[in-house]
Order: structure tokens, then sequence, then C-alpha cells
């Protein structure tokens, strides 16, 4: 028995050696420091995001929000994050502590992976995988396993329920959010996200993909929201009906990743609905390029230009990410909540049959314009 | 090969985000002191003795939806290599897949009439 592990294992490690799956360690350092900074950015991102909602959210209810920690109350939302972090950490005496502590870092990790195919800029971007957006499908629906093993280790009924209805939720929306990026895919004839993007630059932002797919836009942007729980659709945590949900039972640190998780999940959304629909990190505007042209012919600064142009790449992605956080902060404090057999209605017999609509109509049109 | 080495960087920011919890957890448990007791290691039943046991048989809906998905799915995924493989594959693929897909939305409508999407 011993002889033949062995054996295997000598011929695994000749065949990673072939294969050339370990890359020299100074790569790898790199590869290490970027995503150490991409984590960073985007945690960052999050806590921007919870101010903001908030303030945004006291503006529209004519308050005043979070003023006193910080210039504006910008850094409430730390404050918050390490206030959390010193709290008790409690585990029901009736709770599988084994699903209940693993739970919370199911949600987080996979949400955390999905930044892998996130194009900030033209060569921003960790990994360009040539499945790309297939990769965000596919991390992102191991979210709701994690959800229901921390409603169903919690033991209690609110948290079971919560964790019952968030798992049919995302699984629901999931099949809608597919066959929109496959109507992308189609027209791009790539998953790859800087593919996606690169097509989209051909006639200024008319060439964005909103033009082309109106429905498929705002199919996606439904879906993703429901995938979000925000809201109209946060039937997971429905305070009235469930208490908080799956969150019930957790306080401190674990329920602190919860928070970030569904965060770091809606910044991902709206990052996509900027990359799949909106041209990504072109601005897209022809004044703005002309006059970034000229300047940098006028005054002969190309060297500087070059440091200039990931800037404005990643400030030009951001701000129209941030333009949707902002759209679903507003239809979080204006829209009621609908109920969960309406919630059930409207994916499968709505937006599932639409989206379905939408690819044939997509295919159709484009064997059209091949022939 | 050129294949498996795109996905370094996706084995390193695993590791990274395998870490993110853990440090979180670690950190909690050096800084954080517990006390606990009965009372507060109840399960919360709005603020009373929980009732009965959580862990019980519970409503089919649920598994309904679930098996529908399941099959959508599965639908999608085999949807995936024909939009990529699009333009080369040409008129004769695009009638294959509205025949594919014809056959799911016959499911589709069978599971829609039998009520496996009504909730109540």
């Amino acid at each position: 028995m011993t002889n033949i592990i062995k054996i295997s294992e000598k011929e695994l490690a000749q065949f990673f050696n072939e294969l050339k799956i370990i890359t020299t360690f100074s790569e790898s350092i790199w590869i290490l420091a970027y995503t150490l900074t991409l984590v960073l950015v985007v945690t960052t991102g999050v806590l921007v995001i919870v101010w903001l909602e908030r303030k945004i959210s006291a503006g529209v209810q004519q308050r005043i929000g979070p003023e006193y920690a910080g210039p504006l109350g910008i850094i409430q939302s730390l404050a918050d994050g390490i206030k959390l972090l010193l709290k008790e950490d409690i585990i029901p005496a009736g709770s599988n502590a084994w699903l209940f502590t693993i739970g919370p870092a199911i949600v987080v990790i996979p949400v955390f992976l999905t930044y892998l195919v996130i194009p900030f800029g033209q060569n921003i971007i960790l990994a360009n995988l040539n499945i790309g957006v297939f990769f965000w499908i596919a991390i992102s629906s191991v979210v709701p396993l994690g959800l229901l093993m921390s409603g169903y280790g919690s033991n209690n009924k609110y948290s079971f329920l919560g964790g019952l209805r968030a798992a049919a939720q995302s699984i629901s929306y999931e099949i809608p959010l597919a066959l929109c990026v496959l109507s992308i895919s189609l027209l791009s004839g790539s998953l790859s996200t800087v593919d996606i993007v690169e097509i989209q630059s051909k006639y200024g932002f008319l060439s964005w993909n909103v033009w082309r797919q109106p429905i498929g836009f705002i199919v996606f942007l439904i879906s993703s929201l429901a995938e979000c729980e925000r809201l109209p659709f946060d039937l997971p945590e429905a305070e009235e009906e469930l208490v908080a949900g799956y969150q019930t039972e957790y306080s401190g640190i674990k329920f602190a990743l919860f928070y970030v998780g569904s965060y770091l999940n809606l910044l991902i959304s709206s990052l996509f609905v900027t990359i799949l629909y909106l041209g990504g990190w072109k601005s897209s505007i022809p004044f703005v390029e002309n006059f970034i042209q000229n300047i940098s012919i006028n005054y002969g600064i190309n060297e500087s230009f070059d440091v200039l142009k990931p800037v404005l790449d990643i400030f030009t992605t951001l701000s129209k990410s941030y333009l949707f956080l902002f759209i679903s902060i507003l239809t979080r404090r204006t829209l009621p909540r609908v109920r969960i057999d309406q919630l059930l209605d409207l994916g499968w017999k709505f937006l599932l049959p639409i989206a379905l609509g939408n690819l044939l109509l997509t295919a159709s049109f484009q064997i059209l314009s091949i022939n | 090969m050129f294949l498996f080495q795109q996905y370094d960087s996706f084995w390193i920011f695993l590791l990274v985000s395998l870490f993110i919890p853990f440090l979180a957890f670690s950190i909690s448990r050096f800084l954080v002191s517990n006390k606990d007791g009965p009372e507060k290691l109840a399960n919360y039943e709005s603020g009373i003795e929980p009732k009965g046991n959580t862990w019980v048989q519970f409503q089919i809906r649920y598994y309904m939806f679930a098996l529908v998905f399941t099959v959508s799915d599965v639908e999608t995924v085999f949807l995936y290599p024909w939009a990529i493989a699009f333009e080369k594959l040409g008129l004769f693929a695009f009638i294959e897949v509205i025949v594919f897909i014809l056959i799911l939305i016959v499911g589709l409508v069978y599971a829609w009439r039998k009520g496996a999407l009504e909730w109540s």
C-alpha cells in the first residue's frame, strides 16, 4: 500500500513538473501582493458603501445620519467594524457549533473570490481567465450553501426559515441571471470579461450592450438585486416576520462577516452591470478622450499620460458602478417589500421566460447578421 | 501548461480568502472574553422559552423549486459552449438548440401546470 502511494506521489510530482504548475517563487509573491492589495481596496470599498448607504438613507428620510466619527462621519463604518470585532461571540447551546461557525466563512470566501475576474482597467485584473463571467456564476452559487448551513446550524426556527428562503431565492434568480450573461457572451463571442468590455468600445457609448440588450439589462438588474437580498427582495431577513432570518443567532465577528459578504456581493453586482452592459473602464465620451489626447500632444507628456490612464480607468469603472449602488440604495428606501410567493412568481413565471425569449431573440438577430 | 498556469492567481487568491475568516475568528477569540450563562446561550424565540425542536421534517415546497432549478441550471450550462462557438456553428446548431430549449420548455410548462411553481 505504501509503495503504491510513493509511486503515485513520484508520478504526480513529475506530472506537475512537466506542466510547470509551480511557477517561480518571486512570481507567486507578486501575485500575493496584488491579491492583498485587491482585498484591501475592496474592503475599503465596502466601508464606503456602508457610509454612503447611511448618508443617502438619512437624506431620503430628512435626517442627518452619522456625523461624529471623522468629517461627515466618514469613519463611522470602520468604528462599527472594530466594535463588532470586539463583541462577544455567542454560540447557542442547542446549535451545531461546526455548521454555525463555518457558515459565515462559506458565505464570505466565494464572494471575495469572484473579484478575481473583475477588470478595473485595461490590465488591472488579477487573472484574465477565458471563462471569466462563467467563473462568477459558478463560484457565486456556493453562497446559498453557506446561508443554508448557518440557518440550519443555529437550531432556531427563524434562522431555519430564513436560511431556506435565502436558498430558494438565490437559486430562483440565478437562472435568469445566467441566461442574461449567456446572451451577452453570445453577442461578444467570449466569456472573458476583458474581451466583453473591448467589444463594447467600437462606437463610443453607442456600442454599449445596454442598447443591444435592453430587456436583458432590466432582467439582470432585477435579478442581481434579488441575488444580493436587497430590500424589495430581502425576504430572508424580513424583520417583521423572521426577526433577522439566518442571522438571528449571530453576534460579533460572525455577524460582521455576513454583513461584509452582503455588501461585497452588492459591489460585485454593480461592477458586473458596468462590465457587461456599460462598457467597463471605457469612458466612451469622445470629448474627454480628445481632451486628454490634446493635452498629451500639446505638452509632450506621453509618459505622464501612461501613469494617468490606469487611474482614469479605475475612476471610470468605479463611478459607473457606484451609480448603480446609488440606485439600489434609493430602491431600498422607496420600494416596499414583496411577499415570498410574489417573489418566486416573479422569478419563475416572469423573469425566466423573458430571459429565455431574450436569448432566442438575440441568437436569431445574430444569425441574421451573420448570413 | 498555459491553461493551468492561468489559475495560479486563483489558487493564491483562494488561500488568501480562506485565511480572511480564519484571521477574523482568531483575532476575536484572542481579544474577547466570554461569559456564558444558560439564559444567554438559549435560542432566541421572541424572549420566551424555546418550544419544540427545529430540526424536523419540513415543507416540500422548497424541494420542488430545487428540483426545477437543477433541470434549468444544467440546461444553461449546456448552452454556454454553444454561445461561445455561435459564429462557427451557424444555423444548424441554432435549430438544434431551439429543439433542445423547446424540450425543456415543455418540461417547465408541465411543472407549471402541475403546480410545482405555486407557493401555496
